[in-house]
């Protein structure tokens, strides 16, 4: 182990060998890929290669069966410290918000660091009213997830992902489930986060926000990562026929 | 241009009165004739009942045997007892509705005056010890007539519905053991009638105790309903619990909430405020099944009716008294139904 904290210094996701199966159907198929401090990596693909299933592993919402999940130097195992130490690390943002219908905005927000981080109430309160006002919607605070457009909803749902101040944030599909005219707004608030130098690993099709801000784009089919380079040359260079067919397939229209 | 911006009003379908009666009694012949033939039923039924309640009703028994139907066999110089916790819980009452958009403070101290209430009214009612010169004890088994059916529901309820909703996590468990259990436990009580669970925890319950435990009849017919009951409960429960969306148990996770907090934070409240109709509906049906503890000897409201009718100068009075006890009945089954509305409205703001 001592010498997996060696190159965590720079590395805050390691997936070594990563298997994964849903019944008999063999999802992941040995994922290998490093994630550096800072970096902006954006994953796509057709749909049913396994991109969602692969992020979620990162975070244990899925469990994978074979090989080696690092997460800033700790490893994912069947231990239940280690896999709370690893989710309060990351923040994750779903297609389908899943914000707490119950609570208002700001409790949405707060109710993470007072419960788990023991803020006092008002600490995280104010907190919350930051992170509302740092993705543009101070005013929605005191209003239910229902009372809320969707892409206000997926705003809360960043701000909540953000309250526990993660190292490491996870979008999957994030604008998917959006009307139009609301994904320029979310992604504004991802396009931000991503230049304050958050680590971000985003599951998304929006090829305009993979180009402004990604450090590395991942191509991912049939369970495994096709191909992998940096955006510029991704776009200009792709090498794969499956990445050339896909790009050709979303950039057409 | 001017024309175009006016604010053009929805035409008025309904004027006045004649405008409304003919929009909703009078608009087809058929419907003419439903409410020519429902006013006249109405008012033979109507004039038939108020006739009987202001008139022949002979009232005397209701009002002489008042206490008899309020407390039953309770001492009558310790009647005193009974109002001053009739007095706690309404004053409380008071409280909680002038506090009711109170946040923090004046809420905790509620809660808590709540909490206390119960060990206070039942040192209240039950007394010390036989000899103590100050609230001698009055065995439950004495406690009868309402006393007896709103000790036996609030309890019965109040016991319940937590283990309710531990039996229905416990079958939704992902540990065999409780799963299985769990599962037996609610199977066997909904597969059997009330009656014989009333009937079964008065001869089996004393088997599973130590001796030196001994319980009354009320006790022992108290436990049988609440058993009962809390199968019936988890069952309504696990219908709300299987309504919530994995989404919702992923995204607490993500966050980092530990296996508990996702339940008690974002799972049970969503779940319990789904079911609140039913859960309401099945705490009613236990209010009247109180009623029930008749065939192990107990004398709630409808026993105490059934006693009264059999008193030799009220002889054949069994309207006025059964009348009286479905009054009141309705009274409380009708607060429950209403408060349960009145909480669904209060919690179901932003629900859409």
């Amino acid at each position: 182990m001592q010498n997996e904290k060696l190159n965590t210094a720079e590395d805050i996701i390691i997936c070594r060998d990563v298997h994964k199966w849903f019944g008999d159907f063999h999802v992941l198929r040995g994922v290998n890929v490093t994630i550096k401090r800072g970096e902006v990596v954006v994953i796509c693909g057709p749909s049913g290669g396994g991109k969602s299933t692969f992020i979620r592993t990162i975070n244990r919402l899925e469990e994978h069966q074979r090989g080696d999940i690092i997460v800033d130097g700790i490893e994912l195992t069947s231990d239940l410290r280690n896999i709370h130490a690893v989710q309060r690390e990351i923040g994750m943002v779903f297609q389908s918000f899943n914000l707490f219908p119950h609570l208002k905005a700001i409790d949405n927000i707060s109710l993470a660091p007072i419960w788990v981080r023991k803020w006092p109430k008002e600490k995280a309160v104010k907190a919350a009213m930051e992170l509302l006002e740092r993705v543009g919607i101070p005013e929605q605070a005191y209003k239910y997830p229902g009372q809320l457009s969707g892409g206000q909803q997926q705003r809360v749902a960043i701000a909540r992902a953000l309250a526990m101040q993660p190292k490491i944030m996870l979008f999957d599909e994030p604008t998917s489930a959006l009307d139009p005219e609301m994904i320029k707004e979310v992604l504004d608030v991802m396009v931000e986060l991503a230049r304050s130098g958050m680590t971000m690993i985003v599951v998304t099709h929006e090829m305009g926000f993979a180009k402004e801000v990604a450090n590395r784009i991942i191509f991912f089919a049939d369970g495994n990562i096709v191909e992998q380079n940096t955006t510029e040359e991704f776009f200009i260079n792709p090498r794969e026929d499956r990445t050339k067919l896909f790009l050709s397939q979303i950039l057409t229209h | 241009m001017a024309a175009q911006t006016e604010v053009i009003k929805a035409p008025r379908t309904e004027v006045g009165l004649l405008g409304w009666l003919k929009k909703n009694l009078f608009s087809t012949w058929y419907n003419a004739l439903l409410t020519v033939l429902s006013v006249a039923f109405l008012y033979v039924v109507l004039r038939a009942i108020i006739t009987w309640v202001v008139r022949d009703a002979r009232w005397e028994v209701v009002t002489t045997n008042f206490r008899v139907f309020m407390i039953g066999r309770y001492p009558g110089e310790e009647a005193w007892r009974v109002l001053v916790s009739l007095g706690i819980v309404v004053f409380l009452a008071m409280l909680t509705r002038v506090f009711r958009r109170a946040e923090g403070k004046p809420r905790r101290w509620l809660a808590i005056g709540w909490l206390l209430s119960f060990p206070l009214i039942t040192i209240l009612l039950r007394g010390f010890s036989r000899k103590s010169p100050f609230l001698p004890l009055v065995s439950e088994d004495m406690w009868s007539g309402l006393l007896l059916t709103l000790v036996l529901s609030i309890v019965g309820i109040g016991a319940s519905f937590p283990l309710g909703v531990l039996l229905a996590l416990g079958r939704r468990s992902e540990l065999p053991v409780v799963k299985v259990l769990c599962t037996v436990y609610i199977e066997t009580i909904r597969g059997v009638p009330l009656i014989s669970v009333l009937f079964m925890s008065q001869l089996m319950l004393p088997l599973f105790l130590p001796p030196e435990v001994r319980l009354g009849t009320v006790m022992r017919a108290l436990t049988g309903m609440t058993l009962f009951s809390a199968a019936y409960t988890a069952e309504n429960v696990r219908g709300g619990l299987a309504a919530i969306p994995i989404g919702q148990y992923e995204a607490a996770r993500a966050v980092g909430l530990n296996e508990a907090l996702v339940m008690a934070l974002i799972v049970l409240p969503q779940a319990l405020r789904a079911v609140i109709p039913a859960i309401v509906g099945q705490f009613i049906s236990l209010f009247k099944d109180t009623t029930l503890v008749i065939i192990v000897g107990l004398l709630d409201l409808l026993g105490i009716a059934k006693a009264v009718t059999g008193q030799q100068e009220f002889i054949g009075l069994h309207k006025e008294v059964y009348a009286f006890a479905a009054v009141i009945f309705f009274i409380f089954c009708y607060i429950m139904s209403y408060a349960s509305r009145r909480l669904e409205q209060a919690l179901g703001v932003g629900e859409r």
